[in-house]
């Protein structure tokens, strides 16, 4: 276990792990993504109250969930950039704000054009919502930060205590629905207990879960390796490595 | 199919221009996010191999005399 993390530090390994894992993950979570997808929007029933506006909850809570545990991950590579120095960490974490950002994104408008048949609004400024988009401007920020620097090291730091400050910010999300009166509805899926939604909707929305999580794997993957190769342009393992490919 | 023809699939009972809309917009989203990094690599690995290629043909002429070499 060590031994792996140990090698994660190591941008010639990782580029080349990386490079593996792709080449088999990225086609597969494309394909369930299109699954789940025409499962979605095709195959499972209406909701009794909501109709079919509420089929957009099959992209609209995988980017959320997944938009949430990807600043965890950025939130934690910014530590260990911060705290031992590694250089992969800061590349770890500045890949995942894109891809953090656009699934915010994502979040955010399926959210809107959901709301304007269910509540009759594209947006209210309600504590999920808001905080939700303080979230996007974090990744946003995180981004802008970084290019502000002409310094790259100093960059960094300033967005790795950008990103631990922002964490703040998750829990508040989470409990949102419940600290405050919302339009927001409560989570349907509880680990514990029944979940207060039926199978038929249930596993094509765990199955969208599942591809997102992969999706994002996948892109901070993409990024870290497209950043490597930037960085690293005359290094001779790089060269090996794409020759070796031709 | 929940739906009884792809006519009433496409409209939704009046949803249909909210839910295609919203899973539209996300696959172009998600495209361009996955599209992004892969044209970056591609070009980036371009630029490198040619400059290996570069490095590769000018070597013979280095290898003759060491002055070049050091050049």
């Amino acid at each position: 276990m060590w031994q792996i993390i140990h090698k994660m530090g190591s941008p010639p390994w990782f580029y080349r792990f990386a490079g593996t894992v792709l080449r088999w993950a990225l086609p597969i979570v494309l394909l369930l993504l299109v699954v789940g997808a025409v499962w979605g929007l095709l195959f499972a029933p209406p909701d009794f109250r909501q109709g079919n506006s509420y089929r957009i909850i099959f992209i609209h809570v995988p980017a959320s969930v997944v938009a949430l545990a990807g600043y965890y991950v950025m939130a934690f590579a910014g530590a260990v950039s911060l705290i031992w120095k590694i250089k992969m960490a800061d590349t770890a974490m500045r890949a995942v704000a894109p891809v953090g950002a656009a699934l915010t994104f994502i979040a955010l408008v399926t959210g809107a054009v959901w709301g304007k048949p269910t509540w009759g609004t594209w947006w209210v400024w309600d504590a999920r919502i808001t905080s939700m988009l303080i979230l996007f401007f974090l990744y946003v920020g995180v981004m802008a930060l970084f290019e502000a620097y002409e310094n790259k090291a100093a960059a960094a730091k300033a967005c790795a205590v950008l990103s631990l400050v922002g964490t703040v910010n998750i829990p508040i999300i989470y409990k949102s629905v419940d600290w405050w009166y919302s339009l927001h509805q409560p989570a349907s899926i509880k680990f514990s207990g029944a979940s207060a939604i039926d199978s038929s909707m249930l596993y094509p929305l765990l199955l969208m879960i599942v591809a997102f999580y992969g999706l994002f794997a996948c892109c901070v993957m993409l990024n870290m390796r497209a950043e490597l190769l930037d960085t690293h342009r005359g290094a001779s393992w790089l060269q090996r490595a794409l020759l070796e490919r031709d | 199919m929940a739906f009884e023809s792809l006519q009433a699939a496409w409209q939704m009972a009046g949803h249909g221009p909210y839910v295609w809309g919203a899973y539209g917009l996300t696959a172009v989203v998600l495209i361009a996010l996955v599209w992004m990094p892969i044209a970056r690599a591609r070009t980036v690995s371009r630029q490198i191999l040619a400059e290996h290629r570069r490095a590769q043909s000018a070597r013979p002429a280095s290898v003759s005399s060491e002055v070049s070499d050091a050049s």
